[in-house]
């Protein structure tokens, strides 16, 4: 198995340099000065144009180019964001907890109702549950996540806002944003210092459960949202998987042992069932990243999604290109969470 | 009505005996065993129904809607003339439905008010922020969506034909370079790699179908990949190489036709994905300009009207549920579509 880790590693940088490659190649569309954005640290460098193309010898060819800028990007400058107006690496570290906190909690409803619902359909086949899970598989999957959450506002934010806001002193109240006004006012005033920038990390450290819970039920409508989909791509997946497993030789023969029917379901045939599961959680972490983006402009939710987004818009090329670089890190790292888990699951792969 | 009788042959077809004759009747396309397979699964036919409805609806749109004034003018039509456009005898009736002109993609506008308009005689589904006529907006919204979706799939299709083909024929370093390159693009979450692409090339519709070409393509390679290469090791093949066949004439005659099962369940699912794609391109507001036709921006003016008046939250409803239910059937469709053919095309269920 660590000749196997020590293999995908390698196979990282190679990923990594054919995507940095790909984003100067694509930066190349630009003129040199909209490119020279992409250096510029202050108002003050931003103000003299001219004087940056030539120290990054942004009129020079490719390959320099490429060279300049990977050295930039290695050194943390990856230039001045016109969308949040600071540099986009501080930027990034500040807007980063938040969409991490969201991306990671999506994960529980992605994987648990996934598999769990997955193997209740495959156990139950064509029974009321299963029908169920199929139409939510179908239905889920083809669901635009933007309709989905612009539909849940619409519902829980409008429709339900009022009697939501009367019940229980608005405990429950579903809003946009990430924390209601009050603490962003703490947080303004430094009545809330943020340690870690996970929100609902911070206020455990902070000892304010009152801020844990509005963090928390700020959290519910994006979570659904960008859960959807892949809990749906997931369900689909451990059933169809499930289904298979219980039908091979090694299932019966657990059976006709006589093994009570819950190990042999869960103990035999789940674990073998998802190892399909897990190769796709390879392709969890790219529809999470898409996800994200959209999920928090609908929900104006101050992670690096709606940044991009705003950036995108605003021609904000140095925060595009920031993000662009963040995603293939992320992308690269999730891979290699995904290949280690594989191998930790397949003994194939373990001593192979 | 074509609607009546492709129900009627979709709903008989298995009882009756086909057109060719009892004879033919087990080598007739029509009881070939994907067709069969096809035609008995409930949701394939509900697919295809959705698919068809949405055909008729974006060919006949010129039809089926008030035209606006520019639209009316460019097609040479005045006020009065304007129910030409019905007319099957006359041209413009043609005309339109082909090629209409730029103008007509353009949604009339009820008013510039920012507040909706409930459903209403000559606004059926309502006006939504800025006064812009939903069912216009919709209707005209389906060409658009056909547009993109088909020039997007058949260019990602070709770009995928040679990718695929040329990594599957030659194999060797060729393959190892091109699969590695199409790994990097599937890796690459594809709304973000879209975003970047429309954002570096301008926000214009023809770049948001090429950035999602560019997106696409990889699914077509890597199945055609491994589709040439299940063929390459068939006796047939290895025969028409010995015989000195030359490397296209055996691409296109032996191993292209193998091909066409896997392709068609790719691109009848791509279909649904890619106009998924450009509506969020559009509703974040990197898609064609305020006011074209188009999905994705009709669910983007919803989100003016989240919250109705005071004491009446739903006022607005329709402003988001037309639009987003469209988008949701018609992707719901190409997915019905794309796994029946997957079933039927599946040699398992033989």
């Amino acid at each position: 198995m660590f000749a196997y880790i020590v293999r995908r590693l390698l196979f990282m940088p190679v990923v990594f340099l054919g995507v940095t490659l790909m984003v100067v190649l694509l930066l190349q569309l630009l003129s040199p000065a909209q490119r020279a954005a992409a250096f510029v640290r202050s108002d003050a460098q931003l103000r003299n144009l001219d004087a940056i193309i030539v120290q990054y010898g942004l009129d020079q060819p490719f390959h320099v180019q490429y060279v300049n800028w990977m050295r930039e990007a290695a050194q943390g400058n990856l230039g001045y964001s016109t969308a949040s107006s600071e540099p986009v690496m501080d930027t990034i570290r500040k807007r980063f907890p938040a969409s991490a906190e969201l991306a990671l909690i999506s994960l529980i409803p992605v994987l648990g109702l996934g598999i769990w619902l997955g193997t209740l359909a495959a156990l139950n086949r064509d029974k009321a549950i299963d029908q169920f899970a199929r139409v939510f598989a179908i239905v889920g999957w083809s669901l635009p996540n933007f309709v989905l959450a612009i539909w849940l506002l619409v519902i829980f934010y409008g429709a339900l806002g009022e009697p939501l806001r009367e019940f229980a002193g608005g405990a429950f109240r579903l809003e946009p944003g990430r924390v209601s006004t009050s603490v962003n006012i703490e947080i303004a005033n430094g009545n809330f210092p943020l340690h870690t920038r996970f929100m609902l990390i911070d206020s455990i450290i902070n000892g304010r459960w009152d801020v844990f819970w509005d963090a928390l039920r700020h959290l519910v409508l994006p979570v659904i949202t960008l859960a959807a989909t892949s809990s749906a791509l997931i369900m689909r997946v451990m059933r169809s998987s499930m289904l298979e497993t219980l039908s091979q030789d090694y299932v019966r023969t657990a059976r006709a042992k006589g093994l009570p029917t819950a190990t042999v379901h869960y103990k035999h045939a789940r674990r073998n069932a998802l190892i399909p599961v897990i190769t796709l959680s390879g392709f969890t972490v790219i529809f999470l990243m898409n996800g994200v983006v959209i999920t928090e402009t609908v929900f104006n939710y101050p992670g690096l999604g709606r940044w991009f987004a705003t950036a995108a818009v605003n021609l904000d090329y140095p925060a595009v290109m920031g993000f662009t670089l963040l995603t293939a890190f992320i992308v690269v790292v999730g891979n290699l969470v995904v290949d280690i888990l594989y191998a930790l699951i397949d003994p194939r792969i373990r001593y192979g | 009505m074509g609607l009546a009788s492709h129900g009627h042959d979709l709903g008989s077809g298995g009882m009756q005996a086909p057109i060719g004759g009892p004879d033919r009747a087990d080598t007739s396309w029509w009881q070939s065993k994907p067709v069969r397979r096809f035609r008995r699964n409930p949701l394939a036919i509900v697919g295809a129904l959705i698919v068809f409805v949405f055909v008729i609806v974006a060919t006949f749109a010129p039809q089926m809607s008030e035209l606006g004034r520019t639209c009316l003018r460019d097609l040479g039509l005045t006020a009065v003339t304007a129910s030409d456009v019905r007319d099957p005898t006359k041209a413009v009736f043609w005309r339109s439905i082909v090629a209409p002109p730029a103008t007509c993609y353009t949604i009339p506008r009820a008013s510039f008010s920012p507040i909706p308009e409930a459903p209403s005689e000559s606004y059926r589904l309502g006006t939504t922020s800025g006064g812009y006529d939903i069912f216009y907006g919709l209707l005209w919204g389906s060409r658009t969506a056909f547009r993109i979706g088909l020039i997007v799939v058949s260019v990602s299709l070709l770009f995928g034909l040679l990718i695929g083909g040329l990594a599957g024929y030659f194999g060797g370093w060729i393959d190892d370079v091109l699969m590695r390159f199409t790994d990097m693009v599937i890796a690459f979450p594809s709304l973000v790699l879209a975003i970047v692409i429309v954002t570096l090339l301008g926000q214009t519709l023809t770049n948001v179908i090429v950035a999602i070409a560019l997106v696409a393509w990889p699914n077509y390679a890597r199945v055609i990949r491994s589709e040439i290469l299940t063929v390459k090791e068939l006796t047939y093949v290895e025969s028409a190489r010995a015989l000195g066949g030359r490397h296209f004439r055996i691409f296109i005659q032996h191993v292209l036709p193998n091909t066409i099962a896997s392709m068609i369940v790719v691109a009848s699912l791509d279909m649904g994905s890619v106009v998924l794609t450009a509506a969020a391109l559009s509703f974040l507001g990197l898609g064609p300009p305020v006011g074209y036709a188009d999905w994705g921006q009709m669910v983007n003016f919803a989100r003016d009207w989240i919250l109705g008046p005071p004491g009446q939250p739903l006022a607005y409803w329709f402003t988001s549920f037309y639009p987003g239910i469209t988008i949701l059937v018609f992707v719901l469709g190409w997915n019905l579509l794309g796994d029946a053919f997957r079933d039927a095309f599946d040699p398992r269920n033989a």
